[in-house]
């Protein structure tokens, strides 16, 4: 049903657990709905120095969240923000039709945590 | 050495007895005929499926005329309701069924409702997941004319009040057709005792094979059949009859009453036994299997995980289980079983299904208890919500 890529993913996460003093975090879908993931980043110079996700979800929200770091790790903001679910699909070796919405998420999840990033810097240039 | 894989998905299909093989054997190359051809060969194999019938009848303490070989469970469950309904339909419109039905009934009288014109109501259960008796009662209606309530459900094992609700099916003139194919093998079958008119079996979750299954019907109910073709099974289900099959069906049956005791006994200790493992090991877990249960099966839900991956991650380890979220199953909606218990949506998601056989044994019990353990550990800290 997965590729190897998933389950490659899905046994040996990378960069999974909590950031302690995150520059930015997004937190996206909910337990109800059966996924939820957080994704933290450490910027530096407009850079994504370091990411982390913690997710509630199945095999393919996990491994969606996994490669998904993997992705933004050392890009800049405007590259992270060009990554699409399709690349997450793509990067993955594919993931069943019925799972597409982890990858939906996992984009999700990485345009939140730039935007509360850009938010708190914005703020932080106004005080 | 390679390592035998743990089957604990009985409640999905079971492995097939050596036994049984070997009494279908002869029928596939030696009685081969057909039983409606009037030669030797051809009455061989019509008096051994009349003598399986017996044999059916005797478990389920009915005459033989009432039982009915059929291709599945949900065929069955079809022929039942479909074809009561339809026939019946100038006395009612009326359907009533429980929100925790398998889908080929739950199916099946939503499309009745859709398509035909039929009405349903669906039965609530209580927390256990246990039949709201006093709720059924207010649902009958004067054109009510089938209730549809299962023995044993195939996610929890509860075990549902058949006798009870077959009583007040019977003093309201309503006809009661229960889904056995969880309570087969594992619960007695006497439908005078459980007062129901149908009853539906199926022999892949007792150590036959997949694609036979059993209709008990009442003599004087007359269901519209689902096929139309020749007389076989008395019109009611024409098709050619699977007689290997039929023979694999009624000897599974036997050896599971002939064995009840003793696998009901070995079984228990084994679930009883995975039980404390799992509520002594592993913390934040919320059991969805009421004491009345079959003694085969247990559900949990693992708070903060999400089912599947415990899924797969145990299938790493060698051990089948299955989630009760239909996840996997091509549908993205939590348990509908586990939501009418009233649980929260997360715990539905994080629901686990073990369903064990005569051919478990300690030691893998015991090997599941450390890996499970080994897994929630490994997912909850990938998890937000640590527990």
């Amino acid at each position: 049903m997965y590729s190897k890529t998933v389950m490659d993913h899905f046994r040996n996460p990378h960069n999974y657990g909590k950031m302690e003093d995150p520059d930015g975090v997004g937190k996206v879908g909910n337990p109800q709905c059966g996924d939820e993931m957080v994704i933290y980043i450490k910027v530096d110079n407009d850079v994504i120095v370091d990411v982390k996700f913690e997710t509630f979800g199945c095999v393919a929200a996990i491994a969606s969240s996994s490669i998904t770091t993997d992705l933004v790790k050392g890009k800049t903001i405007e590259e992270a923000l060009k990554i699409t679910n399709k690349d997450v699909v793509d990067q993955l070796g594919g993931l069943p039709a019925i799972k597409t919405h982890c990858s939906v998420l996992a984009e999700d999840g990485i345009k939140a945590a730039i935007e509360d990033y850009l938010k708190k810097k914005k703020e932080k240039e106004q005080n | 050495m390679e390592k035998k894989f743990i089957y604990l998905d009985n409640n999905a299909t079971t492995k097939v007895d050596d036994i049984v093989v070997k009494e279908m054997q002869k029928y596939f190359t030696e009685v081969y005929g057909n039983p409606s051809s009037l030669y030797d060969l051809g009455q061989e194999a019509k008096e051994a499926i009349e003598n399986a019938r017996q044999r059916v009848a005797k478990i389920l303490n009915c005459d033989a005329s009432e039982i009915y070989f059929t291709g599945s469970g949900t065929e069955s469950d079809n022929l039942a309701i479909k074809g009561v309904v339809r026939r019946y339909q100038n006395k009612g419109k009326h359907i009533i069924t429980s929100a925790i039905e398998h889908h080929a009934v739950l199916n099946a009288v939503e499309y009745l409702g859709k398509k035909e014109g039929f009405e349903y109501s669906l039965v609530k259960v209580n927390n256990d997941g246990i039949i709201d008796l006093d709720h059924l009662k207010s649902l009958i209606r004067n054109d009510t004319i089938i209730i549809s309530i299962m023995y044993a459900n195939n996610e929890t094992g509860a075990i549902q009040p058949i006798e009870e609700i077959g009583k007040i099916a019977k003093e309201k003139g309503i006809y009661f057709h229960t889904d056995a194919v969880q309570a087969a093998g594992k619960l007695p079958l006497d439908v005078k005792k459980l007062n129901v008119d149908m009853m539906s079996l199926s022999g892949h979750k007792f150590h036959a094979p997949k694609g036979i299954g059993i209709l008990y019907k009442r003599n004087g109910i007359n269901p519209i059949p689902l096929f139309h073709g020749g007389h076989h099974e008395k019109n009611l289900r024409p098709s050619t009859e699977n007689v290997p099959y039929i023979m694999g069906i009624a000897k599974a049956l036997e050896i599971a009453y002939d064995e009840l005791e003793e696998h009901k006994e070995k079984i228990y200790k084994l679930k009883m036994m995975l039980k404390e493992g799992i509520e002594k090991n592993i913390e934040g877990v919320i059991s969805n299997t009421p004491e009345n249960s079959v003694f085969n099966t247990l559900n949990y839900s693992f708070k903060g995980i999400e089912g599947e991956s415990i899924l797969f991650s145990l299938n790493d380890f060698g051990i089948g289980v299955s989630t009760g979220s239909a996840c996997t199953s091509g549908s993205l909606e939590p348990s509908h079983v586990i939501m009418a218990m009233g649980r929260d949506h997360a715990i539905c998601h994080s629901s686990i299904r073990f369903s064990l056989s005569k051919y478990n044994t300690e030691d893998e019990i015991k090997y599941t208890i450390e890996k499970l353990k080994e897994v929630v550990e490994r997912i909850r800290k990938i998890s937000p919500y640590k527990q």
